[in-house]
């Protein structure tokens, strides 16, 4: 009980958080901005009853891909869904170092910084991690978001009709090797790599500035 | 942090000279810290005279060319694709860029951290040793060629490090030769020769050497007798002396010492023997830099007393090959080296076999090496092909002239099938009576090949287009190279045959999609890389160099030799030579690695970085064979 009041303050990490985003410099230039990539493994599709196995993510900057800068953790599980390990490979008790869902999120939001997000259906993993966020009573994040999906309606020339595109078929459409699929990192660093190429395609026609690319993206926050 | 990805860069790169080289630790810190970038079909990556960046690059996917201006006129330098390094030269000096690097199609690169590599170069010799052979090998850039002396200057604080690769490192030579003028007695040089602890001394006049007296004139003209020492220098010098220029390296110095059969090369202002002494170098000089030396090899066959003997310096020639090719020296000079490893096993057969005979030749003649000997390209133990001409004898003595060579050819054939050449299956031997014959009647036997050119003559008689003489008499060798070019210069329809044949063996261009292996036998699942893509080359360059006269028979210098004649195809000819330089080192390190004769690669076994470099190959095959059947008009020739 007396936890519970002491929980009026955010902690800390949230409070930085929630500080850099809101006092970034960085986002006016498009070369100082940092984007980390991301992608979550998750038990399943269900916000409610499904959890985070591993986050993966890697950062951008000024069109590269640092691999210096990059992020991957996996989580200990209290439950478990059998069917998606066929999907994974995450096993319950596997050889990886597993973290706790607190100190992993908590590592990756202090990763995060001032980034801006970008993934493939940003809105999946963001909610993941956000329900994560709200089981230690904080959230959502405030951090920026990107959708590849989105960025790719936006340049696209072709099926523009079609809402959703599957990271496969951008993919097969940017020509990006697909390696290490259905691993967080691995899914997280293809995605970098279509983020590069649209930004390059999207270069030609239209000023590269990150406001811009917001707004290719209806329904994440802007 | 170790993960996924830095996993992935460091399987990717660990593919890769010098990647290969380095600790798994070392690799993996340097995998961690890559940067990937993307670049767009003709983006500029860096350009000529751009500061230096923080990164040198390896290509992961995509190509990237390299080009130069030069008064305005963009040079192309060069395409690198997967696998390949570029931007290095910040690695080396803090200067900016000599040339640019553009995206030829989309690419995406790995940016390696310089400051990481700072250490590994001190750490890891071999890696300097790559990076320097990187430079020596860039021949086909016009840059790097004309301003070599430049680049290796700079990058001498790296060779310091490392003195096992010295074929491309300048020879060391001593810069204050002792001299005489040549008046002076023998006596008062032998004094300076002895004061000096030389074994040799050079005869000048107003500078400019005119002749050499080393230890052995001493031991056979003056201990003997000949002369006494109050005789002049300049009656028993050696005259004229071999020269070089000041910039010699080893492999150069090597060359030319093998070459002239000699032990000590002037070195002069200019290079010629019409300027000004600077200094000499010995074969000694070379030793100290060497050690394990084809200088030396060829030493030991020269006192080898028999074939057993051969056979083992021949291993240890490819044991030399072996070490040439794990440092990447061009192939050029290996092909060069073992060719005189060869000749000289060869020429010392044939010798012990004259005095196993225990008679004298009856007649002048000439030992002749065919096909990939006759062109100086052999690097591992391939088949034996040879042939034996005699001069033309009274038929009176024929059987007997003939019986001598037959004789002398069938020890000399045994002996290089000891030492490790196996008798040729066709039975293209001297020792084979068929080839083993006058010069009258190898005359006819051309005439015969080039004026009906019957298919399966033509591929019988091909190889005996590549004859070079080994041992012997050259004067019958350049009879008989003399009459089969007029011959031809009659028959012109003959390259016409001969250009068919040759396009009987079509580039693998699908190599990826359905791999051209070979579907039975033994074999199965193998490319194999002499059919189809060595010869196809061989073939162009012969009948190129056949239709221009040229007395050339190595494919390298034939197409060298060919971009000087039609400059107009210079870019086709040099691809070839490029290509053909690739596959041989392919097919030789296949083969080492294998203990064969490499003809068969493995698909299976090739990584990816391999088969890259292959395919690269196939696009000039194909155009040579394009050139071949418009020249030579070949589909007017029936289906053969």
């Amino acid at each position: 009980m007396i936890r519970f009041f002491k929980k009026k303050r955010y902690p800390e990490f949230w409070s930085t958080h929630i500080e850099k985003v809101q006092n970034s410099q960085k986002y006016a230039n498009f070369e100082d901005i940092r984007f980390v990539a991301l992608d979550t493994e998750t038990t399943g599709f269900d916000y409610e009853n499904d959890r985070i196995l591993c986050i993966g993510a890697v950062a951008i900057k000024n069109n590269k891909i640092l691999v210096s800068d990059s992020f991957e953790i996996y989580i200990k599980q209290a439950i478990f869904n059998k069917e998606t390990v066929k999907i994974h490979g995450i096993r319950k008790d596997g050889n990886e170092i597993k973290l706790s869902e607190e100190e992993a999120i908590i590592k990756f939001i202090d990763y995060l910084d001032d980034a801006v997000i970008v993934a493939h259906h940003t809105a999946f993993d963001v909610t993941m991690i956000n329900q994560a966020l709200n089981r230690l009573n904080v959230g959502p994040l405030e951090s920026k978001q990107l959708d590849t999906n989105y960025i790719h309606k936006k340049i696209a020339k072709t099926d523009t009709y079609k809402k959703i595109f599957s990271l496969e078929e951008l993919c097969e459409i940017y020509n990006v090797k697909m390696h290490d699929r259905h691993t967080a990192l691995g899914d997280a660093l293809i995605t970098a790599y279509l983020f590069l190429k649209q930004t390059a395609k999207y270069k030609k026609n239209n000023a590269l500035n990150l406001f811009d690319l917001i707004n290719t993206n209806y329904h994440l926050p802007k | 942090m170790k993960n996924t990805i830095s996993e992935r860069i460091f399987d990717f790169l660990k593919n890769y000279p010098p990647f290969n080289l380095i600790s798994n630790e070392t690799l993996l810190e340097i995998s961690q810290n890559v940067e990937i970038q993307y670049f767009e079909k003709d983006q500029i990556i860096f350009s000529q005279n751009d500061n230096p960046h923080e990164h040198f690059y390896i290509i992961y996917q995509g190509s990237v060319r390299l080009y130069r201006f030069v008064e305005n006129e963009k040079l192309m330098l060069d395409i690198c694709d997967e696998g390949d390094l570029f931007g290095l030269r910040p690695l080396i000096m803090k200067e900016s860029y000599v040339m640019g690097a553009s995206a030829n199609e989309e690419t995406i690169v790995y940016g390696i951290p310089i400051a990481l590599f700072h250490d590994i170069i001190l750490n890891y010799p071999k890696v300097s040793q790559f990076l320097i052979a990187s430079f020596a090998t860039n021949t086909r850039e016009p840059f790097s060629e004309k301003h070599k002396g430049k680049l290796f200057a700079n990058v001498s604080a790296i060779q310091k490090i490392e003195h096992g690769f010295s074929e491309i490192q300048s020879a060391n030579y001593n810069k204050n030769p002792i001299s005489c003028s040549p008046d002076t007695t023998v006596q008062t040089a032998c004094i300076i020769m002895t004061k000096n602890i030389i074994n040799s001394i050079i005869i000048t006049e107003n500078d400019i050497p005119i002749g050499i007296i080393t230890d052995k004139d001493i031991k056979t003209k003056i201990g003997t007798g000949l002369y006494k020492i109050t005789h002049k220098v300049s009656e028993i010098m050696t005259s004229p002396v071999v020269t070089f220029h000041q910039n010699i390296s080893v492999a150069e110095a090597q060359i030319k010492l093998l070459k002239h059969k000699v032990s000590h090369l002037c070195i002069t202002k200019d290079g010629t023997n019409k300027t000004e002494l600077v200094g000499i170098l010995t074969q000694q000089d070379l030793i100290l830099t060497q050690g394990n030396s084809p200088s030396l090899l060829i030493k030991e066959i020269k006192n080898a007393k028999d074939a057993e003997t051969l056979k083992h310096i021949r291993t240890k020639a490819s044991e030399l090959t072996k070490g040439y090719l794990e440092q990447e020296i061009p192939i050029y000079f290996v092909t060069k080296v073992i060719s005189e490893i060869n000749t000289a096993i060869t020429k010392k057969a044939i010798r012990l076999s004259v005095s196993e005979i225990g008679k004298e030749p009856p007649a002048k003649f000439s030992w002749l090496a065919l096909g990939s000997q006759g062109r100086k390209e052999q690097l591992l133990m391939t088949d034996q092909d040879n042939a034996l001409v005699f001069e033309n004898v009274a038929p009176a003595e024929y059987n007997q002239v003939k019986n001598y060579f037959l004789q002398l050819s069938e020890k000399v054939t045994e002996k290089l099938h000891i030492v490790g050449f196996d008798y040729c299956p066709a039975n293209i031997m001297a020792s084979n009576p068929k080839w083993c014959i006058s010069l009258e009647e190898w005359e006819q036997q051309f005439e015969e090949w080039i004026t009906d050119p019957i298919p399966e003559k033509i591929l019988l008689s091909i190889i005996f287009f590549d004859f070079e003489l080994v041992y012997g008499d050259e004067s019958l060798y350049n009879k008989m190279a003399k009459s089969v070019f007029k011959t031809i210069d009659k028959n012109q329809i003959f390259l016409s045959f001969l250009g068919k044949v040759t396009l009987d063996n079509p580039p693998p261009l699908g190599f990826f999609k359905q791999f051209l292996v070979e579907d039975n036998g033994e074999n199965k699942d193998s490319f194999d890389i002499k059919s189809r893509a060595i010869r196809p080359l061989v073939d162009g360059a012969r009948i190129l160099s056949l239709h221009h006269n040229i007395r050339v028979n190595n494919t390298i210098a034939r197409y060298e030799k060919l971009m000087e004649i039609e400059p107009q195809n210079r870019d086709l000819f040099e691809s070839c030579a490029n290509a053909f330089k690739i596959l041989l080192q392919f097919r030789t390190s296949q083969g080492l690695a294998n203990n064969d004769n490499g003809k068969f690669v493995d698909i299976n076994n090739l990584n990816k970085a391999d088969r890259l470099k292959l395919k690269s190959c196939f696009k000039p095959i194909k155009n040579v064979q394009e050139a071949i059947k418009l020249r030579f008009k070949t589909s007017q020739i029936p289906q053969i």
